[in-house]
């Protein structure tokens, strides 16, 4: 219905025509609604980046075609395409290059001919939500810190204030407040802004606190697709392909198997401490 | 993006020409390469390439993956055959309004153009089949003797190994950047040449910053593993010729022969 990706029959081989030839997406049919929040999960080399690279047309398909709102990645207007589909990369402070954290963050509008004070404006507002403070704006980005630079370099990407937020592994790296701090803010964009977000990620944790559908890959092909109670349910499936279900699931489990009234199908530690919380209080009384 | 370049670079495998001694190599497509420029009968030029063919089909590499290898060299083989066939003055074979074909152009245009393949084809077979260590290994152990009169061979290999080594990741590293920078709405080389040359400072910044960074790091990796210099350095991997390379260096002196014979006596 509100389909904004969609993803038919799509194939892509690296080094093709050499000996190094690597097929690394087989056959990928997925369509996305606007306004979802999906997870993408695999193991290391199953084609996620190599998947999401084809959501702006900096990878085109071999064969197979990916419509965006509306949009074929084969045509022309990929420029348009790219201010809509936001990508943060892994380690996304590698691209960080002016004198200023703030041109920085201008870079991308500049390119995108937007007027000077609508310029000001939002980088205004999203170094107000990414807590990037006037002096941050004004240093090199690499007197930075870590967690300052990756802030930096995001605010670059949501400043162009994208349809679609597509996120690779975002927090490898980050300490646990500041990986709190970031998905909150996506949350937010995704909550009050009704962006459509896309999240690579390798915690399983994470995937079950924010997203609400997950795509599970494996060797270049989407081997489940569903909600996240739906997935994390087929932990046999999932260790077949080397990935696991969050720590705190296998703990409901074990409760659930001494006292069979506990709800064994949880999977974020918020859940979990609500339903303990409840049954403690029962014994209690 | 930039990855399509596939000139020269090392594809693994088992076969006799991988496991000659690297000096060997090195030797042999030298010495061939000399040679190439003193053949100049097409008939000895055709065998050499039908050697060097052979020798892609020993190491098992396919025609079709050497082919695009040369690709971007074929633009450059087309003007030079344009340029021999068109300008070069002798007996006319061709005349039509202005433009004269002679003899000698068409003859001096396939020489060339055999020459240069046969060159080019012959030198990747060696970088094909050699990672890269091997080679810098070879080039060290091959101008040791220098070292008598102060030249810095060890250094100067070194360096070579580094450089050789950090290419990949250079790339890599470049296509990420690219990708990341097209994503926020860069269009890197289109425009006029200002534009341009404008367009790449968003990618060669932070090119250089983690290149001084690696630089860094692998200056502190080798320094706190005691580094310093080649001064009675022994090394992992021990060079030795073995019968497999007196093989090949007797059938590379007997095909030399032969191509001169073909040379001068037909
Ligand atoms: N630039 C490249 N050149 C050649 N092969 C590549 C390239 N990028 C990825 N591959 C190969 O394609 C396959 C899929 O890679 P991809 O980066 O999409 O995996 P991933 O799921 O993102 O892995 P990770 O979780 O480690 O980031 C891998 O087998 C990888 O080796
Ligand atoms: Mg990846």
């Amino acid at each position: 219905m509100n389909n904004i990706i969609t993803l038919s029959n799509v194939s892509y081989s690296y080094n093709k025509g050499t000996p190094l030839e690597k097929k690394a997406l087989n056959q990928v049919f997925l369509s996305i609604d606007k306004g979802e929040f999906v997870a993408i999960i695999g193991h290391t080399g199953s084609g996620k980046s190599t998947l999401i690279q084809h959501m702006n047309g900096l990878i085109k398909p071999d064969k197979g075609s990916i419509i965006i709102d509306g949009q074929d990645t084969k045509g022309k207007g990929l420029k348009e395409l790219r201010k809509k589909v936001g990508i943060v990369f892994q380690y996304p402070e590698h691209q960080l290059f002016e004198e200023t954290v703030y041109k920085d963050i201008e870079f991308g509008l500049l390119k995108h001919s937007i007027p000077k004070d609508e310029r000001k404006k939002r980088i205004k507002e999203i170094a107000t939500i990414l807590e990037l403070s006037d002096d941050i704006l004004l240093k090199s980005p690499y007197e930075l810190s870590g967690g300052q630079k990756r802030r930096a370099a995001i605010a670059g990407i949501l400043v162009l204030q994208p349809e679609i937020l597509v996120l690779d592994e975002p927090v490898a790296g980050l300490d646990p407040a500041g990986c709190k701090e970031l998905f909150n803010i996506v949350r937010q964009l995704h909550l009050i802004k009704k962006i459509t977000v896309i999240l690579v990620s390798h915690s399983m944790e994470i995937v079950a606190d924010y997203a609400d559908r997950i795509i599970v890959m494996d060797r270049g092909q989407i081997k489940m697709d569903g909600l996240v109670d739906e997935i994390f349910s087929r932990e046999d499936e999932l260790r077949a392909i080397n990935l696991s279900v969050p720590q705190i699931a296998k703990l409901m489990q074990l409760l659930n198997q001494l006292d069979s009234t506990i709800n064994s199908k949880i999977f974020t530690v918020d859940k979990a401490y609500d339903e303990i919380l409840k049954k403690v209080k029962k014994n209690h009384d | 993006m930039i990855k399509d370049i596939t000139l020269g670079q090392y594809l693994p495998g088992n076969s006799i020409i991988h496991r000659l001694d690297p000096r060997t190599k090195l030797l042999m497509t030298v010495s061939f390469m000399m040679v190439l420029f003193i053949l100049n009968s097409i008939l000895s030029l055709i065998i050499s390439m039908v050697i060097v063919l052979s020798c892609y089909h020993i190491a098992g590499i396919s025609y079709k993956y050497a082919f695009k290898g040369i690709k971007p060299v074929l633009y450059v083989i087309v003007f030079t055959v344009i340029l021999n066939v068109f300008f070069t003055s002798g007996a006319p074979l061709l005349v039509w309004k202005f433009i004269t074909i002679s003899k000698e152009g068409v003859n001096s245009a396939i020489l060339v153009s055999l020459r240069v393949l046969t060159l080019i084809t012959s030198a990747s077979i060696m970088t094909y089949t050699t990672t890269p260590i091997m080679l810098t290994d070879a080039i060290e152990k091959l101008f040791k003797p220098l070292k008598k009169i102060k030249v810095p061979v060890h250094e100067m290999a070194m360096m070579m190994t580094i450089a050789l080594r950090f290419i990949p990741t250079l790339i890599d590293e470049t296509d990420k950047i690219m990708k990341a920078q097209a994503a926020r709405g860069a269009d890197i080389g289109t425009g006029n040449i200002i534009q341009r040359a404008k367009s790449f400072i968003p990618i060669l910044v932070p090119l250089f910053i983690s290149s001084f960074k690696r630089a860094d790091d692998l200056a502190i990796a080798m320094e706190s593993r005691c580094y310093r210099g080649g001064e009675g350095r022994t090394s992992m991997r021990v060079l030795k010729f073995t019968n497999k390379d007196l093989f090949a260096f007797i059938a590379f002196v007997l095909f030399t022969i032969i191509l001169f014979v073909l040379q001068f006596f037909i």
